[in-house]
């Protein structure tokens, strides 16, 4: 019943490598992993890929499909052509290991850099008391799978190996705001360590962690931008003084907030990469169209700032709203992943 | 071929990163050893993320009644009172203590209206037990765990200068081989998957909690990792598995659409109001309530309706019904053709809650199955059958230390590779409790036992020398068999003849097919190089998964009867004498030997717990004699 697809698949190690051709069985329903796997039982038993659970919760099976920053178990092969060439790449933050296997030991040095939990004083177990809807902001980023692909996306480290040092990435962000909201931690100071130690400051905001986050984290509004907007009583940071500015000038020009949102979305803020246009099908290389998906050597996008309200600060609508954390400055009838044009990556075979 | 080796030291080693292996190694530091974990995939990846529904725990957050002796007698109840008494004892005892824990950890559990740890519904379980955080309490639990041991290394770090000082984490690393000196245990050998290198710990006392078998099955919930190396670890180092013909199948994992076959349907779908229909779309489970629980569940619709909104004075409905029984309803269901195309029935949720509160009850459950599958939870019913799910047998330990059964000394066993807990079937939530609190108890004995030592036990060469060599073999071969042609060869024969419903004859058959497969897997050829090889992964572990499958057919063509997760066509009850008898198997040579032992004993105090007339379905006349004149006497 199934047919046969092509296939690109980035087969090497450190030393280089290439992206090799297959030709594989695909059956109705299946994904990307289970393609994968096929080729492993089939013409490529060595084929060096991360698995675990293949239903999105371990976050082992990160890679670039078409150039996107994927979940292979959770990329349904529905969702291309059939006479689609799908590519298969490892992630690019990460040096590779062996084919799509990356070594993402960077993300577990940062892990072990962050604070821990501190317990609070004089409190015995079994006797921490907390409100469901305190918990429930915390809640929402430890859901995150630890698959990295925030992490592989973020231009700071993507595109700049030397900030890594600084830089603890917007997965350990989230661990910092979790932290910081968590009704009991006894610490006070996650805001400023996240400022000062892990280059919260190199963060403008660009977003793209969150469009890629399969467990669908706000990270940038519902933890970097509060850390930053807190955080800035203290110190000066110039991207919130700078977001301020700009809104404080358009706010007599338009209404607040709608303002800020239809920016973002019209890509005032991050800006699509303006990319040449698609060749005919029949002139195209997959090599090229892995590369041309996602352009590298995009500038990196002006910064935008959050919407702000009349004194100049965020709304913390978020106390008050009926879902944990603030509302989606997309609007929150918008479901995550985003459609495809409306990410910093182009599709091979979309039309721009 | 020269081989480089990298050789490590520890007090204790860990094998396995799942919740029962940090939990050990955590207690393991914490008794000041020095302590490695190691693990097949990487930190924080392994199986215990899965887990969904949640921990059980007599905590009485939710209903006051509920206390150790309930949850004592659920899970003596739901295992068909062959578990190992005291395992069961001090796990309904010690449970709320390790989930409080790991509220110190730093876990954040979904709470009551007065702020403590929310309590919900689970089958088999009398009162609301399991401590949960939406539908995403396993990788809760492994998250928290994970993040104490990095605060353990902090620790060490302001201490010592070094995160490593004292415990380290060997991500993507697998054990191949135990070592002993003598009958004490030396020492592991293995290998890093990246590169292929070899890795050899020298250490006097290791704790296996390395997971389950489920691979060895064609429908199953579980990954790649769990190819029964532990329970094959354990029986090559001279200890002994018991209870292994018991497997559990969960009743409801998705049979269709192909992307999720496997994956499991929560059990609180039915907690939560779900229903079984077939394809005549009749709720049958009515027909299915065996008479030891009728008295415990409802006879109408509408009697069963009403108890989710009022179980005081209600019975529960059927689809809450240990979930063997609820396997063994749908398999009869498709079986008499009243089952979907894909061999499954329906689960209905759709029809039972609004949209909007299947969405925030069930959240991650319906983006699985919409981006997944497409398929609209909130809109259809589920089509589901049963799946191999969990393996209650393992290694044979003593149940206060943890300490492997056997010749062997210094071994533990925590986990769901360890047996006897959950006796012939486990309950839902007993699993993530059970890692937390024998890990906890591996760990500290693990120590103790270092303590107690006088000579360290040292690694003979030539036994790392043939770990070496049978570990290269597969590569060195070119003519062998792909290990992926011989995993699917196993799987047909476990999942058609060792699989949810067994006969003698099919169970014969399976033996000899087994017979044939070890040789062919002697012979295993694996293409490629030693870097980050899945191919020569695989047929390293294929020899586990035969060894460990060889222990399930023996012990289910033993036991002739049908009880929990063993069930057998042609001896359709359950027999009080087999109730007296664990099947416990070693290894005699590179054969499998299975032997009877008797269960110990219920002490007088927790026999009295249970009424005459629910242990008259267990129990022998001759022990129900016993048990009046304890009555007698205690008059
Ligand atoms: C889908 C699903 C849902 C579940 N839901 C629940 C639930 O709601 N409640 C509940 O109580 N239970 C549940 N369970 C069962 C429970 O999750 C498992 O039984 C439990 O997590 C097992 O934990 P463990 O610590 O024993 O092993 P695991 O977490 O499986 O860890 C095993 C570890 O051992 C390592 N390992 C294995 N072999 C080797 C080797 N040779 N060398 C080195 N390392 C090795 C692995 O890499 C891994 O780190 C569920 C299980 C599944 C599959
Ligand atoms: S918002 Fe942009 S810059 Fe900031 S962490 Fe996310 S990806 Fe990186
Ligand atoms: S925050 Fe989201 S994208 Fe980042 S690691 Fe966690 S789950 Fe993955
Ligand atoms: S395999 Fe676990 S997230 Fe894909």
């Amino acid at each position: 019943m199934g047919t046969k697809r092509q296939f690109k698949v980035w087969r090497g190690d450190e030393n280089g490598g290439e992206l090799q051709d297959y030709q594989v069985e695909v059956n109705e329903g299946e994904v990307v992993l289970d393609v994968i796997h096929r080729m492993q039982a089939t013409d490529a038993p060595d084929l060096a890929c991360r698995w675990n659970c293949k239903a999105g919760k371990c976050g082992s099976c990160s890679m670039e499909i078409n150039g996107l920053p994927r979940l292979a178990c959770m990329t349904r092969m529905s969702t291309f052509e059939e006479t689609e060439t799908v590519t298969v790449t490892p992630l690019r933050t990460f040096p590779v290991i062996r084919d799509l296997v990356t070594d993402v030991s960077f993300n577990y040095t940062k892990a072990r850099e962050t604070p821990a939990f501190a317990p609070p004083a004089g409190v015995a177990p079994g006797e921490y008391r907390m409100q469901q809807v305190d918990v429930e902001r915390s809640q929402e980023f430890r859901k995150c799978i630890e698959c990295f692909l925030c992490q592989n996306t973020c231009h700071v480290i993507r595109d700049h190996e030397d900030n890594k040092k600084a830089f603890a990435g917007p997965r350990y962000f989230i661990r910092a705001a979790e932290l910081d909201m968590h009704p009991l931690d006894a610490r006070t100071d996650r805001r400023e360590y996240a400022q000062e130690a892990q280059g919260l400051g190199y963060c403008n905001i660009t977003k793209c962690c969150t469009e890629v986050c399969p467990e669908h984290i706000k990270i940038t509004d519902n933890a970097i931008i509060p850390m930053k907007e807190r955080v800035v009583d203290r110190r000066y940071d110039p991207l919130v003084w700078l977001g301020s500015k700009i809104f404080r000038r358009e706010k007599g020009e338009a209404p607040r907030g709608s303002a800020a949102i239809t920016a973002t979305n019209t890509g005032a803020g991050p800006q699509l990469p303006t990319v040449t246009p698609v060749p005919p099908a029949g002139e195209r290389s997959p090599e090229a169209d892995a590369e041309r998906a996602v352009n590298w050597h995009r500038a990196v996008p002006a910064p935008v700032a959050p919407p702000v309200g009349d004194n100049g600060m965020l709304a913390v609508s978020e106390f008050a709203f009926d879902r944990p954390a603030a509302p989606s400055p997309f609007g929150d009838d918008v479901r995550f992943p985003m459609p495809p044009n409306q990410l910093n990556y182009s599709h091979p075979d979309q039309p721009l | 071929m020269t081989t480089r080796i990298e050789r490590h030291h520890y007090d204790v080693v860990v094998i396995g990163a799942g919740g029962a292996g940090l939990r050990a190694a955590i207690e393991a530091r914490l008794a000041g050893k020095k302590t490695a974990i190691i693990s097949k995939s990487l930190f924080g990846k392994a199986h215990t993320v899965m887990a969904e529904g949640g921990a059980a725990a007599a905590m009485g957050n939710v209903n006051s009644r509920d206390n150790w002796m309930v949850h004592f007698r659920d899970t003596m109840r739901g295992g068909k009172f062959l578990n190992n008494f005291r395992m069961a004892e001090l796990h309904a005892k010690e449970s709320p203590s390790r989930i409080w824990e790991l509220e110190t950890y730093g876990a954040l559990f979904d709470r009551t209206k007065s702020g403590k740890i929310s309590q919900r519904n689970f089958g088999g379980h009398e009162y609301p037990r399991l401590a949960h955080v939406g539908d995403r309490t396993g990788l809760e639990l492994i998250r928290t765990l994970q993040q104490k041991i990095v605060s353990l290394q902090q620790e060490d770090k302001r201490e010592h200068g070094d995160y490593e000082a004292r415990i380290k984490v060997f991500s993507e690393t697998t054990i191949t081989e135990l070592l002993l000196d003598g009958d004490r245990v030396a020492g592991a050998f293995g290998y890093y998957r990246e590169s292929g290198e070899f890795v050899l710990f020298s250490a006097p006392a290791v704790v296996l909690a390395t997971g389950g078998v489920g691979r060895s099955y064609k429908v199953t919930s579980n990954s790649w990792e769990y190819t029964g190396d532990g329970h094959a670890l354990a029986l090559r180092a001279g200890a002994t598995l018991i209870n292994m013909e018991f497997l559990q199948f969960h009743p409801t994992g998705m049979v269709w659409p192909p992307s999720v076959k496997g994956i499991l349907v929560t059990e609180s779908v039915r907690g939560d109001g779900g229903v079984l229909k077939n394809s005549e779309g009749k709720r049958f489970m009515f027909d299915y309530v065996p008479d030891l629980f009728r008295r415990q569940y409802a006879e109408t619709e509408e009697e069963a309706d009403r108890w989710y909104t009022d179980p005081d004075n209600n019975r529960r409905p059927p689809e809450l019904l240990p979930r063997d029984e609820v396997a063994r309803a749908i398999n009869s269901e498709v079986k008499a053709g009243r089952g979907t195309p894909a061999g499954g029935v329906l689960l209905d949720i759709a029809s039972r809650l609004p949209a909007e509160e299947i969405r925030r009850r069930l959240p991650s459950m319906y983006h699985q199955f919409k981006e997944l599958a497409d398929v609209d939870i909130t809109k259809e019913p589920m089509e589901v059958g049963p799946t191999c799910h969990y393996v209650m047998g393992g290694v044979e330990v003593d149940p206060d230390t943890a300490a492997a059964a056997g010749r062997v000394q210094g071994l533990f066993a925590a986990g769901e590779v360890s047996g006897g807990m959950h006796g012939s079937n486990r309950l839902g939530g007993n699993s993530l409790s059970d890692l937390l609190v024998f890990g906890k108890r591996a760990g500290e004995h693990a120590a103790s036992y270092v303590d107690g030592l006088g000579r360290r036990p040292q690694v003979a060469t030539p036994d790392v020398e043939a770990a070496v060599d049978a570990a290269l073999a597969p590569l060195q071969r070119d003519t062998g068999e792909s290990p992926y042609a011989l995993q699917q060869d196993l799987q047909a024969v476990m999942g058609d003849l060792v699989g949810i419903i067994r006969r003698r004859g099919e169970l014969e058959d399976a033996l000899v097919r087994l017979g044939a497969l070890r040789e062919r897997v002697a012979k295993v050829s694996a293409a490629g190089g030693r870097r980050y090889n899945p191919g020569w992964h695989l047929a390293l572990d294929l020899r586990n998964m035969l060894v460990v499958s060889e222990c399930t057919a023996k012990a289910a063509l033993e036991r002739e009867e049908s009880r929990g997760g063993h069930t057998r066509e042609d001896f359709p009850t359950m027999e009080p004498t087999w109730r007296r008898v664990n099947l416990v198997c070693s290894l005699d040579g590179d054969q499998v030997r299975l032997e009877r032992k008797p269960l110990p004993k219920l002490p007088p105090e927790l026999f009295r717990l249970f009424e005459r007339a629910e242990l008259a379905k267990y129990l022998t006349d001759e022990e129900l004699a016993e048990f009046d004149a304890l009555a007698e006497e205690a008059k």
